[in-house]
């Protein structure tokens, strides 16, 4: 390798440190590669806002989206940051009730090797499933959820939505609203956070906080307007009275009441309060409309974010796997 | 035909002895022990340095035949007996389909008979199909030759069937394993509930699950005066209640598997399926309040659990997996290495636990030593260290939960009925 | 393994500064001051000269010259092959580029993929008039058919050699030198 090829390689370059071929949670990731990701994504940001927002970084490589679980925020996000990386993107959308029948999530992945595609971004309603499936193929594999697990993408996407309206993650306040229990994204969120020294604090009914989440380095209250107060930031999840294990829930309303954002609520806390939510929002259960809608709310940034995040990290991944390769050969 | 066992030191608490000494096998029993014996024999084995111990009774073994012969047989399940230094296992009723009745029991014994290469003593369910709806001919099933009942996997839910099964048993003078596990509770759980779960996203099997299931049943054994002996404990609570149950004069014993005190959930680092069984690992305190149930006594045997799995059951998604872990090949130094090495147990308690007790609470003629007993014999290397590999394990499943560990004390010759049945001809440097 | 390396300075600080002064006049003979210039400088050592370029503009002429900053990074040819992964810089063009004499800089001219990366990158921005190329150092051993419009050295080199260019803003001193290895 020759410096002078580009001279922009200079003595930074050999402090980068990015070695992964997947992304599967951030619970693995050093302070320093979350810094770099943010890094990076602020760099694919700018991209966006280019006339021609697009540049040919992963020009010629394949980008497969496998989705086991519904979801469009997550595998739309991912598609466009791909399509702005010029790589092309098939999605591959598998119903669970096939699941049990069909092929195993390593035959369905081996198979993806086959056709060499060089990323595999998935989504499972099991915890665990995206390590499993990198343990097992070759090519690139980034998390998109599994399960309650982890959710690495939306947590970075949520800090680096933080970092920029915030300036910082040190020392930060933020807190966590909501069925922490069932969710990936508080998971990820926590890690994340609380490696690059912010304070988190969940606050949830009793029943939807999991035993031990103060080991991973959160608080934890059952009180709103506790969480609310001198909270820098409030990431509010989604409730999904869906799930058969929210079934002895109270309810909307009941749930709105008690753990709803409403702009009264905020009246309470700090003035310039950042309100988040990875969506899609249940207006009314989580949060009112008019919270939803207002000057602290940055849904809409979290989701321009998202794109330049995920273009970061298939820009990371993409490179280690053609490395592993050459060693091979 | 002779065989003499030479120089090493003999480790036979049912009979005191823990010197060295020189043993003669003739034809299948054991014939002679005492200094220097000088005979003319067919085999001879030099223990210098090594211990010469009663071959080991594993009271808790899934054989899976019939039904499940993709993942052990009768003969592959006794040959990986054999290299752990096992030479009597009782295999557990969970087979497909699972062994309920007197029928069942003779085809099981005739695999036996012509497959296997230790002693295999048979225990049935206790309900029918293991559905925990109807008891097994309990009475007809003593006849047919099995040693205990249970309907290990699962723990009938009904307090009135499981009472009756109690009563019957105590008539009949046949022991009840207990696997305690409320389901109602444990759920869909994978993991112990706490930390792990939490951070791997994963369902929780609480400890109650356990611990109320193992005071019931000890509750229901005593106001029938059955004997009842309690399945792999994992949890402090459980060995706290078969201690205080113990103190209270009720006949109950108890049982550990290797796992359970020498791997916690922090082993859990990742979604390694070949960590997950049930009950679940817990703990460090559950590791050290074990440690303290076995050296106090309040657990009386150490059994592997032997549950082996094919790799499309295990190596997929953690939920989905299939509970269990092999130990045959394990046990022994797993114990040696986690309870001897560090002083919780000395050798003489190590066979208690691995041999003589088993064989007591299944009331069977084994583990010990004594003159004209059948020749169930292993010399062992106590200090050798060796490290558990993949294509080393002879059992048909690959599924142990001590891949790559490095462990210490290794069977060198397993005698079972004064035939040589297992070398170890690696060379371990 | 590695021998002492042969260092030989090539420019000192007064010949650079008399380089680009001569560069620049070059510049604005060929583009009369009336058509509309602007710089846009390859991160980073071809930024300093961009910025360098545009003072010595603002002097002689007393015009302001935008000055736009490019990473290539994105549209490399190498992506794929490079070892550890690159820094990413900012790239920042905040100015209209149609119609506009772009004057790219770069402190050394070497295979020239750089220069290709920087020509589809700022495309994707707009449609300049007309693109010129400077360079501090060119130091031949093309791959590509790419010249430069304003050269301030050609230094023959063999394909083992190294050439450093030093600019105080990022190294604390102005010097060219060649390194053999």
């Amino acid at each position: 390798m020759n410096p002078e090829v580009f001279p922009c390689r200079d003595k930074y370059f050999e402090q980068t440190m990015w070695q992964r071929k997947d992304l599967l949670g951030l619970e693995e990731l050093s302070p320093e590669e979350i810094r770099q990701v943010l890094s990076i994504a602020e760099s694919f940001k700018e991209v966006s806002t280019r006339g021609i927002k697009k540049v040919p970084a992963l020009r010629g490589k394949t980008v497969v989206n496998l989705f086991y679980e519904p979801s469009t925020r997550t595998r739309v996000s991912f598609e466009v940051a791909s399509k702005r990386l010029s790589a092309d993107v098939i999605n591959i959308a598998i119903e669970a009730s096939s699941v049990k029948k069909g092929e195993t999530l390593i035959d369905t992945g081996r198979n993806i090797e086959a056709l060499k595609a060089d990323i595999i971004v998935v989504r499972h309603g099991s915890s665990g499933a995206a390590e499993m499936l990198a343990r097992h193929v070759g090519v690139s594999v980034v998390n998109a959820g599994d399960g309650w697990h982890e959710h690495p993408t939306q947590a970075l996407l949520d800090i680096f939505t933080l970092k920029e309206k915030l300036g910082k993650i040190k020392d930060l306040k933020v807190s966590i609203i909501g069925d922490i229990a069932h969710s990936r994204v508080a998971r990820s969120n926590i890690w994340g956070l609380t490696k690059l020294g912010a304070k988190v604090t969940v606050c949830a009914p009793k029943m939807l906080i999991p035993p031990g989440i103060e080991e991973m380095g959160a608080s934890v209250t059952h009180n709103l307007d506790e969480a609310l107060k001198d909270a820098d930031a409030v990431n509010v999840l989604r409730m999904q009275f869906e799930r058969d294990e929210n079934t002895a829930f109270p309810g909307r309303l009941q749930y709105f009441k008690t753990f709803g954002i409403t702009q009264a609520r905020l009246d309470k806390a700090n003035k310039d309060i950042i309100v988040m939510h990875p969506g899609p929002i249940n207006r009314g259960v989580e949060m009112s409309s008019e919270v939803a809608d207002g000057v602290n709310s940055v849904i809409l940034e979290q989701v321009t974010n998202g794109i330049a995040v995920r273009m970061a990290v298939l820009f990371l991944v993409s490179a280690v796997r053609e490395e592993k390769n050459e060693t091979i050969n | 035909m002779k065989l003499l066992i030479k120089g090493g030191r003999i480790i036979d608490p049912a009979n005191n002895l823990n010197e060295i000494l020189d043993l003669l096998v003739v034809g299948s029993k054991i014939s002679r022990i005492g200094k220097n014996i000088q005979v003319k024999a067919a085999k001879l084995i030099d223990a210098k340095d090594k211990l010469i111990m009663p071959g080991l009774v594993d009271m808790h073994v899934h054989l899976r035949e019939p039904g499940r012969e993709d993942k052990e047989t009768v003969e592959s399940g006794t040959k990986a007996a054999a290299k752990g230094g096992v030479t009597s296992v009782l295999a557990m009723p969970n087979t497909e389909p699972a062994i309920d009745c007197p029928k069942s029991v003779k085809l099981f014994k005739d695999i036996i008979t012509k497959k296997a290469h230790v002693n295999v003593f048979i225990s049935a369910a206790i309900t029918k199909g293991r559905f925990g709806k109807e008891l097994t001919n309990i009475a007809g099933l003593k006849k047919s030759g099995i040693v205990a009942i249970t309907d290990d996997g699962s723990s009938p839910d009904s307090r009135k069937l499981m009472s009756e099964a109690f009563k019957k048993a105590a008539q009949e003078k046949v022991l009840i394993i207990c696997h305690c596990e409320d389901k109602n509770l444990s759920r869909e759980g994978v993991v112990n509930k706490g930390f792990t779960s939490t951070r791997l996203g994963l369902r929780g099997i609480s400890r109650e699950s356990e611990y109320e299931r193992v005071a019931r049943d000890i509750e229901l054994a005593k106001a029938k005066k059955a004997s009842v002996h309690i399945a792999h404990l994992s949890c402090r609570e459980s060995v706290e209640i078969v201690a205080e149950a113990k103190r209270k004069g009720i006949k109950v014993t108890a049982e550990t598997a290797p796992h359970y005190f020498s791997l916690s959930e922090e082993d859990l680092a990742r979604f390694d399926t070949n960590l997950k069984m049930n009950p679940p690992l817990r703990n460090k305190k559950d590791i050290s309040v074990i440690k303290k149930g076995l050296k106090d006594g309040t657990i009386d045997v150490i059994a592997s659990d032997h549950a082996p799995h094919t790799e499309n059951e295990k190596d997929i998604e953690f939920e989905r997996a299939e509970f269990g872990v092999i130990g045959l090949e394990t046990e022994l130094a797993v114990a040696i290495t986690n309870l001897v090495r560090t002083a919780i147990l000395d050798w003489p308690d190590l066979v208690n636990k691995m041999a003589y007790n088993p064989a007591k609470i299944l009331k069977i003629d084994k583990g010990t030593l004594g003159l004209g007993k059948q020749a169930d014999i292993i010399v062992v290397s106590p200090h050798q260290e060796w490290v558990v590999q993949k294509k080393e394990i002879y059992s048909k499943s690959k599924n142990s939960c001590f891949l790559g560990k490095k462990l210490t004390g290794l069977v060198e010759f397993t005698v079972c009925g004064g035939k040589i049945i297992y070398a170890n001809v690696n060379k371990y440097k | 393994m590695s021998k002492p390396k042969k260092i030989r300075t090539i420019l000192c600080a007064e010949d650079i500064r008399r380089t680009l002064y001569r560069l620049t006049h070059q510049i604005l003979e060929k583009n009369p001051v009336s058509c509309a210039i602007a710089l846009i400088g390859i991160q980073t050592r071809g930024v300093y000269i961009a910025r360098r370029v545009k003072s010595i503009i603002k002097e002689i002429e007393n015009i302001d010259i935008p000055v736009g900053v490019l990473d290539i990074t994105f549209y490399r040819d190498d992506l794929t092959v490079i070892g550890p992964k690159p820094v990413v810089r900012e790239t920042k063009i905040d100015f209209d580029l149609n119609d506009k004499v772009v004057i790219l800089t770069d402190d050394v001219l070497f295979t020239g993929r750089t220069v290709r990366a920087a020509l589809d990158e700022i495309m994707d921005f707009g449609r300049p008039k007309r693109i010129e190329y400077l360079v501090l150092i060119d130091r031949g051993h093309r791959e590509l058919p790419i010249r430069a419009d304003f050269v301030g050295k050609n230094i023959p080199t063999s394909q083992e050699e190294h050439v450093e260019v030093k600019l105080k803003e990022a190294d604390g001193e102005d010097k060219v030198v060649l390194i053999e290895s």
